[in-house]
This record gives C-alpha cells, structure tokens and sequence, in this order.
C-alpha cells in the first residue's frame, strides 16, 4: 500500500492503494465515482475510458501509480448534462443500456477538442476502439455530428 | 452508517399512520387477487404516496410514480411501461417518475424479460391498469363536488368537471380516490385519440446514461458489502477436487476463501470463492491461488467433435414437429430438387456489463441486487432452495449493462446467496469478462439440411428441412427427451407453410455437455439463416426474383410489408448481380424483412453499403425505440455472422475476451433505415424478431453480387 494524490473533476484526493491497482477501481470502489466502467480488463472495449490531461486513456490498463496529471470522468464531464456531447447524445437518443456509453462520450469529447469537425471516417476511427453490444454506432455517428454543430453555434453564441 | 431497512409495505403504512403522514391502505389491481404483502425498501416506500394500483402511486403534491415491472436492459422498458400506463392514466411523462417493482409474481404477473413480451405479454393489462386508476380519480372528483362522474373527464394530471369547468389535481384527490372499490370494467382509450402512445417520446432513462448516474448491477454498494470473486470449474460440470489458499489467504484484505457451488440446470457447478473487503484484493488473491478439479465425469469435447455429431445426426428422423401431405414422395417426383446443409457456431452472450450479484442472507431474511431479467423467477428459486417464504426474498432490479438472455437465469444469483449465507454479511460476486464469455451458457451451435422439390414452373412442391442442435430443454432434471418439445422452432419458415403442400420439419437433439441458453432471438437466430438462405437458393434455381419469389408463398400481412422494404430499398431499380439480398422472418409474433446491399471496395474486398429494415409488430408504443432496437439487432446479428464465435477444446471455451471474440466496431457498421408498418395488428415482440434476417440478407447479397454461396457462419468478409 502506498499513498498517491490524484486531481480526478478538478478535486483533489489522497488515496491508499495497492500501486499496481488500476485507476479504474480507484474511482469506482475508492473514491465512489461508477460512471466509469468495467468492460474487459486489458484494454479492449473502452468502457473504462476517462481523460488524463485532456486525453482519452483507458483506466483498466492504468496503475495508479502511473497517474500524475489531472483526470476527468463522465461524473466531471458537466454539472447537468449540458455538455455537447451529452446534449447530442440526449437529442439523437444514442444509449440503449449505457453501459458503454461513459466511454464513448468521453472518447467522443477528446475527439471533438482535437478535430471539431470530423467526417465518418474521421468518427470511425477515433471510435473503434470502443464495443457497443447493443449496437448504438449509427446513433452515435450522428451524435458526433450534432455534437460538432453544437458547439459550433455555442461558439458563435459567445463571439457574437 | 444505518442499514438500509426493508419493510412490508402495510407495515409501514400503519408506521406512517401512525406518525401522521398522509397515507391509507392503497388497493391492488383487482385482476391479480387478493392482497399481498410487499417488500419494499423503506425510502422508496416514503416517498411513492398512495397506491392506486400495483403499478401507480401518487403523492399529495400529484407526483406520479409508475412501476416498471420488467428489467431495463436496453430495450427501453423503462420507457414503454410507463409510457403505456401514462396514457390511460392521462398524466404526461414529465409529470411521471419511473422507479422498478421488486420481483413478485402475484402483483405484477410474469417479470421474466425474455422472449420480447414487455409490450406484447402485457399492454391490455397495463392500459386496463392506468384506465382503473383514472376512473378512481374520477369518481373521487365526482364524489368530492357532488356531481355526475360522467360530467368529469380527465386530462394532464387534473379531473375537470365539463359543465363547471371545476379542476383538481390528482394530489387533492388521491386520498379519496384510494379508498374506492375499483372498477371491473374500464373502457380504454381509442388509438386515434392517443397523445403519447405512437410517439417517439425520448426515454427517461437517457440522461442517467449520459452522465454516469445510472446504477447499473456493479454500481450498486450496500453498505458493509464485501467483494467476491470465483474460480470455477473451466469445464462446466467438473468438481473442485482440492485447492491451495495458503498464498491467496495471505493478501490483505482477504476475509475468507471457500468452497462453492451453483446450480446449471440439471447439474451443480463447483468453484472456489474469494471473498475481500475490495474487489482488487479478491482477484489478486484469485491469482495466487491453486485449485485442483476433479472433471472425471466430463467429456471433454472439441468444437469438431460436437459438429461431426450434428452431422451425423441429421441421418437420424428426429422428432418430428410438423408435417403436411407426403414430402418424401413430392421430393422423388419433383422435376428439380435442391439440398443445402448450413452451420451456426456457438456463441456468448458478452452483454458489456459481466455477470454480478449482490445477496444479503440474515436468519429469516435474503436481499438480492443485481442485473436481473427473471426477478420472480430468482424469488421462488432462492426461496425455495433456503426454504424461506418467497415473501422473505427480496429481489430488486437495477439498471442492466445488456443482457441478451443471459441475465434471464438464477445461477448467478443463488451462488452469491450461498456466499453471503457463509459470511453472514453483504456480498458482491464480481465475474470478469474471461469468467462472463468462457462459463456459459452459450447460444447453441446448428447445422441444418434442407432439401426442396420445384415443378417445372419453379414453385416449391415439397420442403424438408431437419435442424441438429443442443435442446435447451433437455438440461433440466428429469427433461422428457423422447418427443418434440417447442423449443427449437422458433423462426422455422411456418408462413411458408400454408402455400406448400409437402413438408416435413424435423428436430434432432445432439447430445452435448457444453451448457447452452437462450441468447438474442434463440433458435430464430440460427434457424432465419439457414431457412432464408434455402428459400433464395430456391429462387435463384427457379430463376425468380427472390422477393418476387417470396411474394407467392406468404399471405397479404407479409406482401404488405414486402412492398414496403420493396420501395424503401430501391430493390425495383437494382441492376442483377449488383449485390442485393433479402430476408423475412418471423419470430416472437412480428415480421421482419431486410435488404443488404453489399459491393467491393477499391481493393476488391466485400463492403457491405447499407441495410433496411420493415417491422411489422403490430400495436406499438415508441417507434424511436423500436428504430433502435431493430438497429441494434442487425450489429448483433452482423457479429454472429461475420465476427465472432465461440469454440471448445478439450472441454473448454477457447475465446475468452474481446481479444479473441472479436465484436464489430463502428467501422464495420453501414448505414441502417429501419421503418415499422402501421396495422391493426396485436402487438408483437420487437427485441429481437430483428435480427435473425440479417445474416442470411447478407449471405444472399454475397451471392447476388459473386456467386459464391455462404453457409456457414461466421465467414470473414475480406476473404471473399
């Protein structure tokens, strides 16, 4: 066990660990934050996927150890679910069980920072690493889309 | 911290009466008998106000609570129940909170969610539901302003009395309302006057899964709760012979390591369980640990083994589940005869959520939380094995991550009892995706032959088709395996049937040890491939168009929607051998028809360029849902055509996560149209009937565009 700090939504934690124990299970069991979840274990669906310093990591395959910068999970994505990648994925009505859907929000905002206006291609890849059972990819396809014009008229909004 | 306190429902009436909160003794619905008591957790039952019927209660501020009796596993339950009981009750859903009833039969009828029958097993009864409730409201107001009930209507939460123009809210009247005898004979409203049945409502559940608040079965902590996981037997029926814990017993955290067991159907499979106060320290421990089996009474079968057997059964008669006029005579004389055999891998369920359970057994008393579709079934199951009174086990649902059949199953759960009963506190049995994919059970495997004699015109005069395949019911204890039992045939051609005067369909059970249940549409999802393939093979040896093909064997339900998937998909203005196919099929009471049209790309590998679908279910309540639901079906089945399968080797699951069981991505999924046929149809099933088409469109669409002819599954795409 040892003693780590971690900035997970912009608040500082301590917490005692195993150092091999991956960031996953150090939000959900330790610091009580479920929305990330357990998919696969090695990195595969992308169900547990979170940012670390804005960019999408998949926390299953994380050691707590390994964590120096600050995180965000889907818990500190908005306070109420108006982020544009939630609004979208509200509006295109996109999950079916959800369980997947953390994951993909979260991949979809690290998209839309570094490219605001992707093609499907463009969607297509920076989403296959993420497994959807029930099988929501053309809704969020779209979602990804809205999304992008979303935040194209909140921009224009604040210029204006 | 307190423990969370279940208490009867009456019980915590008379506590609140006496404490002056205003409640009374709420009647059930009258159809279900007499009163019974219910369990339910105490801060639910604070803030849900007076029942008006099983499913509805009502505060005095008019916040209406609806119980959704069926597990929400994707399908949209959450949604469609209320939205059903909404309507009759004549509140909008923004007015409606959804919460989930406990298991129990007597109250709320079957709760198994299986077989697509949330819509179509219970709409009657659940408008009659919200209608009763209404009519009380009604009464209440009359009584109240001492007026005619017939002068008073209902609308938006309010009674209003039509000649006064009176309102009240149905807060004001919900006390009154309660004591009323309800009555015997609602009349429900008309389709044309619906204002949310038919709409495509947005779900309520869909900004839960948005911002990670939905609790999911894994997301659930009871406090005091301790973590388990288990060692289990790799190859399904074998024992635990010994085990070491001496390592395994030495990580921190670890409380104690044992001997378990679950029940399989007919038989009982052994593990050892690991049981820490985190999670991590319980696989870590699971890690150290050394387990000898004993599998002695286990063949240990290959995936080849199992198929060779199907093949040799199809030789056998089977047991014969319909035929008509003289198939073997029709066959001989028939001027062109056609055979086919066909193969379906087994498969795992992979719902993205793995298996869980949480169980809190004390002495008289077992609370169970999990990812549940079969409530009232875990509920006699548990009460019946610890002999306690089914009223004593309180099983409650929550959210689940997929479930596609699996979760519809009481292993799972009594394995966590049994744990919970030996450490006398709270546990959560955790399974990893290697333990969710390799354990079972997993969607048979079949292969099918299939023979057909056409006259000189092309007509189909005599068709044989014979499926070799694990019976799922013969797992049970003492199964009768010597007569046709149901449970094969779901999506076997039987619309076909009534145009073709010769026919024989024969089931052959494969002997097998390899556990095996329902998964996504059951047998149809096998049987739809094999039998839509013959059919289009028909039409290409006929020389027919294959859906003009179809057109003159299925009757005037199916040729509408046949024109429907006709014109959606261009199908007229296809040019032949351009890579377009067809499939319909029927299951769990709604059709199906999609078309796939598939073309190379620039390197000259197949793509597949888009699919549309046309449902035809009948009465519905949420066309968006149903949208998503046939989507959803046509990737689910797309991955057991084209992606993934499970196979055996020396008696064990050789894929053991994604790695290996690979699931379509996002870039493998075309474009989908789905589109739903308006009738005056019954409601049918719409979880499932959607995906057994697309495999054998696909196939056909392979076909159409390169001759080749698939049968077999899974198949790679990239190697055609």
């Amino acid at each position: 066990m040892a003693s780590f700090n971690l900035t997970v939504n912009g608040k500082k934690y301590t917490v005692d660990a195993d150092p091999q124990m991956p960031l996953l299970w150090v939000l959900r069991d330790i610091l009580n934050l479920t929305g990330t979840k357990y998919g696969c274990g090695i990195a595969q669906c992308g169900a547990c996927t979170v940012h670390m310093n804005g960019m999408p990591v998949r926390s299953c395959s994380l050691p707590v150890s390994s964590v120096k910068q600050p995180v965000v999970t889907i818990e500190g994505l908005s306070e109420d679910n108006s982020h544009p990648v939630q609004k979208a994925w509200i509006e295109e009505q996109v999950p079916q069980c959800g369980y997947c859907q953390s994951g993909q929000i979260m991949a979809a905002v690290a998209l839309l920072k570094r490219n605001p206006n992707p093609t499907d291609k463009d969607i297509d890849a920076a989403m296959q690493g993420h497994i959807c059972r029930c099988g929501t990819y053309t809704r969020i396809r779209k979602a990804i889309h809205k999304a992008s014009e979303i935040m194209k008229k909140d921009t224009a909004k604040s210029l204006g | 911290m307190q423990q969370p306190s279940a208490v009867s429902r009456r019980k915590f009436l008379q506590l609140s009466g006496m404490t002056g909160a205003a409640l009374t003794i709420g009647f059930y619905f009258p159809a279900l008998g007499k009163e019974t008591e219910q369990f339910i957790s105490k801060e639910m039952a604070e803030e849900m106000g007076i029942e008006l019927t099983s499913w509805i209660s009502i505060d005095k501020n008019g916040l209406v609570t609806i119980l959704n009796h069926r597990s929400e596993m994707g399908q949209g339950s959450y949604q469609v129940v209320p939205q059903m009981i909404a309507e009759e009750l004549e509140v909008n859903l923004d007015q409606v909170r959804i919460a989930f009833a406990p298991g129990h039969q007597s109250k709320f009828g079957s709760q198994i969610t299986g077989g697509s029958s949330t819509v179509r097993g219970a709409y009657k009864r659940l408008l009659r539901t919200g209608a009763t409730a209404r009519e009380m409201l009604i009464e209440a107001a009359a009584k109240k302003w001492e007026v005619k009930k017939e002068e008073c209507y209902a609308e938006n939460g309010e009674v209003i009395h039509r000649p006064s123009g009176k309102k009240a809210g149905y807060g004001e009247l919900v006390e009154e309302a309660s004591k009323l005898t309800p009555p015997q004979n609602v009349i429900l409203k008309s389709r044309r006057d619906y204002k949310i049945i038919g709409k495509p409502m947005p779900r309520q559940d869909t900004p839960l899964k948005t911002n990670g608040k939905a609790i999911f079965g894994l997301d659930k902590k009871i406090p005091g709760m301790l973590y388990a996981v288990v060692e289990r037997n790799p190859r399904f029926h074998g024992k635990v012979k010994s085990f070491d814990d001496s390592a395994a017993r030495k990580v921190k955290g670890v409380k104690d390591i044992f001997k378990v067991e679950m029940p399989v159907f007919a038989y009982t499979r052994e593990g050892v369980a690991i049981v820490a106060d985190t999670l991590w320290a319980a696989q870590q421990a699971r890690k150290a640990l050394k387990v000898e089996w004993d599998d002695s009474g286990f063949e240990h079968v290959d995936t080849e083994l199992i198929f060779k057997r199907m093949h040799e059964d199809l030789k056998k008669p089977g047991l014969s589940q319909r035929t008509g006029g003289d198939f073997e005579t029709a066959f001989e004389k028939a001027d062109k005869k056609i055979e086919a055999i066909y193969e379906t891998p087994y498969e795992a369920h992979a719902a993205m959520e793995p298996l869980n359970c949480i169980a809190h057994v004390t002495d008289d008393k077992c609370e169970i939380w999990g990812p549940i579709q079969a409530p009232d079934w875990i509920q006699s199951d548990v009460a019946g094995r610890l002999n306690m009174k089914p009223e004593n086990v309180i099983v409650n649902m929550t959210f689940l991550g997929g479930g596609f059949g699996r979760k519809a199953f009481t292993d799972y759960t009594y394995e966590a009892v049994l744990i919970s009963k030996q450490m006398k506190a709270p546990v959560q049995v955790v399974w990893s995706r290697e333990d969710d994919m390799t354990q079972g059970p997993f969607r048979p495997g079949a292969v099918y032959s299939c023979k057909a004699g056409l006259s000189k015109d092309g007509r189909i005069v005599a068709l044989q088709g014979k499926v070799a395949a694990q019976n799922m019911d013969h797992q049970w204890p003492g199964a009768d395996k010597s007569s046709y039992n149901n449970s094969t045939t779901e999506g076997f051609p039987e619309p076909y049937f009534e145009s073709i005067r010769h026919y024989s369909f024969a089931d052959i059970p494969t002997e097998s040890p390899i556990p095996v249940m329902w998964w996504r549409s059951v047998y149809s999802s096998t049987n739809g491939f094999a039998y839509e393939s013959f059919i289009d093979e028909c039409a290409v040896a006929a020389g027919k168009d294959p859906l003009d093909f179809r057109r003159g064997y299925l009757n005037e339900r199916y040729n509408e929607l046949i024109n429907v998937l006709e014109e959606k998909s261009g199908w007229k203005n296809r040019k032949k051998n351009d890579g377009w196919g067809v499939a319909i099929t029927y299951c769990f009471e709604s059709i199906v028809g999609e078309v796939v049209k598939v073309s190379r790309n620039e390197n000259g590998k197949i793509k597949i360029d888009k699919v549309w679908a046309v449902i035809d279910c009948g009465w519905y309540v949420n066309p968006d849902i149903i949208k998503a639901q046939v989507e959803g079906s046509i990737v689910m089945g797309l991955g057991a055509a084209i992606t993934h399968e499970t196979n055996f080797k020396d008696g064990k699951a050789v894929q053991t996560n994604f790695h290996n069981y690979p699931m379509p991505r996002i870039s493998d999924i075309p474009e989908i149209e789905v589109y739903i046929m308006d009738n005056e149809e019954k409601a049918g099933g719409v979880g499932e009937p959607g995906l057994p088409p697309l495999a054998p469109a696909l196939t056909n669409a392979i076909f159409d565009l390169t001759g080749k002819r698939i049968r077999k599954l899974p198949f790679k795409l990239d190697e055609i």
